[in-house]
């Protein structure tokens, strides 16, 4: 999350909307593991990942779509002997990936903090 | 409770992991309420928000707490509430502490920020302890080892360097924060400079089951030459420390043979 950060908040300030794909699940030798994060703008830019590099492309016309239809969606990649030269894991694993809208964040606190040091 | 929007609960969260506070999220997947609902979870057992049933709310705050104790994330099934809950925890980011702002600190410094540590330089000679030189480390405190770690917190969680090569600061230093439970307390010097500062030190009082815990010489063999190369080697053995990793070269682990391996790479 910590890495996916400044990129939303810098899209935001452009007044773009923005997706993020999470890894919820990850099995076998997925290359990243369940908290990996990809954050998607509206224009498609994108920060941080979910795989390797093999899924990304993917999730991120899914979450565009996402931003169209603003309903989250769960999406698994597994790798296969046929997807092995589309879509599946350079390093085999399988994966679940939540891609939600991201609401936008306020500024400043406009409500009581809990937990502040 | 309080109605929560989706938005006041994201802009909590964004604080609490940039200002490094400890917080949980979950997400309910699939349940009772609307998929996407989230809910955040504090050290204190306060939640903020809701998954839409005071009792899975009650369960997964439980489970969020232990979560914390070693930070995590992970689905979980609730099948009760026929509900599948991702629970992520955000700890704060490990803490490097550097005590002396000589060479080998400024690439280390490179490299610990790159990898989301937070960095303290600390070093009581202005000269190697200020901005010019540490553009990018989070804190300077230019003070004596003894006076520098009243102003830092030491836990499981913080890694601590030791490279002056002065023993005036070094072995300050070492005393300060031995016996404070930090992650890992690494010193530089050959074997020889250690045994010797070894002696001096458990003279003065300095359990030596203490001394036997740090990491000296310091870093992994790389065959580093160069500050960089030896800044490399220590952040390196700090990372496998972290994990608890052997450090020894992939090829080497579970070895087997390379015409079966046909899915590796990534």
């Amino acid at each position: 999350m910590r890495d996916v950060l400044e990129a939303i908040q810098k899209w935001r300030k452009e007044g773009k909307r923005v997706a993020l794909a999470t890894v919820v699940k990850a099995e076998g030798s997925a290359p990243r593991r369940e908290g990996a994060r990809l954050a998607i703008s509206e224009d498609g830019e994108m920060a941080g990942s979910v795989s390797g590099g093999c899924v990304e492309t993917d999730v991120m016309y899914q979450a565009l779509d996402v931003l169209k239809s603003g309903e989250p969606r769960l999406l698994r990649y597994a790798i296969t002997d046929d997807m092995v030269w589309e879509v599946g894991l350079a390093c085999g694993g399988t994966i679940e990936v939540w891609v939600e809208p991201l609401p936008e964040a306020s500024a400043e606190p406009e409500f009581p903090q809990e937990e502040k040091p | 409770m309080t109605e929560v929007s989706p938005r006041q609960i994201q802009t909590q969260l964004e604080q609490a992991v940039a200002e490094g506070r400890m917080v949980a999220q979950a997400t309910l997947l699939r349940g009772p309420g609307r998929a996407g609902t989230r809910m955040l979870v504090w050290p204190s057992g306060q939640q903020t928000g809701s998954l839409g049933h005071p009792e899975l709310d009650r369960r997964v705050v439980a489970d969020a707490l232990e979560m914390m104790k070693r930070p995590r994330a992970e689905s979980r099934e609730y099948s009760e509430f026929d509900a599948r809950v991702f629970v992520e925890v955000f700890p704060p980011p490990p803490h490097l502490v550097i005590f002396g702002g000589v060479h080998i600190a400024i690439p280390l410094t490179t490299f610990a920020k790159t990898l989301g540590y937070r960095v303290t330089i600390a070093d009581p000679r202005r000269k190697f302890a200020n901005r010019e030189r540490f553009p990018h480390a989070d804190e300077i405190i230019p003070e004596w080892p003894q006076k520098a770690v009243e102003r830092i917190e030491i836990g499981p969680t913080t890694y601590i360097v030791i490279l002056t090569h002065d023993p005036k600061i070094d072995e300050p230093a070492l005393k300060a924060v031995l016996g404070k439970g930090a992650g890992y307390v690494g010193a530089i010097g050959s074997r020889k400079t250690h045994a010797e500062r070894f002696e001096r030190m458990a003279k003065h009082g300095i359990d030596p089951a203490q001394l036997a815990e740090v990491y000296a010489p310091i870093g992994l063999d790389l065959g580093a030459e160069t500050p960089e190369e030896i800044a490399l080697a220590i952040m390196a053995e700090i990372v496998a420390v972290r994990h608890g990793a052997s450090a020894g070269f992939m090829r080497d682990k579970n070895p087997r043979p390379v015409a079966f391996d046909s899915g590796s790479g990534g």
